[in-house]
């Protein structure tokens, strides 16, 4: 089964400029997709298109469910007050948007999800002080309460050290498996990436 | 010490500006934890110009300010936060612009109508004979509507302050809620600012925030921490400016920065 499909699709973000061009792709159900390729060569803008934060200029993207996006930190989080808890939970919030309050499903599904990232026992840990890898963690786990499909990971392994990487990529192998997740995963570190994933594109100047 | 307050409380127009002094502190801190989070705390300063602007000019035509400077700096803050997210144009060159000019329109329709009287000096600085009765309807019904948003709105707020990209990508419309946070902010910086003056009433949005920051690291216990820091900061700046008759805007702002200097002590202690 497919759970992206993309036909034809252009972007550009000036008129006249299209940074992608004529792109057609399919995901299918249990993929674990990499994106690879230098920086500007559109990686990130095509993943923009994919989660509907770029209107495209041409063609169709159809995506089946709801993707769980794990974006690049910012400058904001990184001195932000808030505990795993608070963050893996916000996942939740697409589940029932119009609740004041989370629900106890909502609260299980967390629980449950921090447990087998084990994130759990230092739930009331401050996201600043963590490590890079264990912030990392803690936004896949909150990527993994949104969606029951597909996660989408934009460079998750930026400027952290080998072993931490090898430990995600351990981690986002483990979860395609037994979860049947699918992934799709931007980088510019082709060798490593290429290794894990069951698919690869290289992404070039279009 | 109770006997001075009592006093106090025996003036109408100071247990007027407690009340109304008491909400807005609340308020503003609640909004204030998301700007600072979120970068924007200088919007806090350019919409207190923004207003300040506007309510000269209505009053020196001789105009009701309120209704005129609520919707005047409510479209200045939306237009603010669009700003912010246009990468062309950096925000806070944006603000500067925009404060500097208001407030140089404020001034120049001023000198050449009424002329820098002392209602002008009030705005300015803040006056706690400021507050009418219509004053105190208005804060109360304000504040209300600034706690009842900020409660059904908490979880989307924590999300989209934490996260903007990731909140809208799984569907939530992050611009609805940055609006509301503008346009709670411009309604509390009218109401406040002429009890806090212009100079000062950004500081008691970004003050308790700072503070709270110190030493908490959760959001809620920011968010609630906030809230009683800007409160107790409020009752002891207007305790401290009746007993030596300072002025209380700037006697709240320096109970704000001895507490966030405190509280940065706290922290570092608390840390080893």
């Amino acid at each position: 089964m497919d759970v992206i499909d993309i036909k034809n699709l252009s972007f550009g973000y000036y008129s006249g400029h299209d940074v992608l061009k004529n792109i057609s792709m399919k995901v299918h159900e249990g993929d674990f997709l990499c994106i690879v390729g230098e920086n500007g060569s559109g990686k990130s803008t095509l993943m923009k298109c994919i989660l509907g934060l770029n209107k495209v200029t041409k063609g169709e993207i159809s995506v089946s469910g709801r993707i769980g996006y794990l974006p690049q930190m910012t400058e904001v989080q990184n001195n932000f007050p808030a505990t795993i808890e608070e963050i893996v939970l916000s996942g939740t919030l697409p589940d029932n948007i119009r609740k004041i309050f989370y629900t106890k499903q909502d609260k299980q599904k967390a629980k449950e999800i921090m447990e087998k990232l084990q994130l759990y026992d230092m739930r009331k840990k401050c996201f600043y002080e963590l490590s890079g890898g264990q912030k990392q963690r803690v936004l896949i786990a909150r990527s993994l309460c949104a969606t029951e499909k597909i996660i989408l990971l934009d460079e998750p392994v930026n400027g952290l050290d080998p072993k931490i990487v090898f430990e995600i990529y351990e981690l986002l192998k483990k979860i395609n498996k037994e979860n049947g997740i699918t992934i799709i995963m931007v980088s510019h570190d082709v060798d490593r990436a290429i290794r894990i994933c069951n698919k690869g594109n290289r992404s070039r100047k279009w | 010490m109770i006997e001075t307050i009592q006093e106090m409380m025996g003036f109408a127009f100071i247990s007027r500006a407690v009340l109304v002094g008491t909400l807005v502190s609340l308020c503003a801190a609640l909004l204030g934890v998301s700007l600072v989070l979120k970068r924007y705390a200088n919007i806090g300063t350019g919409l207190s110009n923004v207003a300040f602007g506007i309510t000269t000019v209505a009053t020196a035509f001789g105009l009701m300010p309120l209704p005129i400077a609520i919707p005047g700096s409510i479209i200045v803050a939306v237009i603010l936060l669009k700003i912010g997210n246009n990468h062309k144009i950096k925000s806070d060159s944006a603000i500067a612009l925009i404060s500097a000019s208001a407030l140089a329109i404020g001034v120049a329709v001023t000198s050449a109508t009424t002329g820098l009287n002392t209602d002008v000096c009030n705005f300015m600085f803040g006056s706690i004979l400021a507050m009418s009765m219509e004053d105190v309807i208005l804060s109360i019904v304000v504040s209300i509507i600034v706690l009842v948003l900020f409660v059904i709105y908490y979880r989307k707020l924590f999300a989209v302050t934490f996260d903007e990209d990731f909140s809208k990508a799984v569907g939530l419309k992050t611009s609805r809620y940055t609006n509301l946070i503008a346009v709670l902010t411009a309604v509390i910086i009218v109401v406040g600012m002429r009890m806090m003056g212009t100079m000062l009433i950004s500081s008691i949005i970004i003050f308790p925030a700072l503070t709270s920051m110190r030493v908490f690291k959760s959001f809620k216990s920011v968010i609630i921490s906030s809230g009683i820091i800007s409160v107790v900061c409020f009752l002891i700046g207007i305790f401290l400016s009746y007993l030596y008759n300072i002025s209380t805007g700037a006697m709240i702002v320096l109970v704000n920065l001895i507490m966030f200097i405190l509280f940065t002590i706290l922290g570092k202690i608390v840390r080893e």
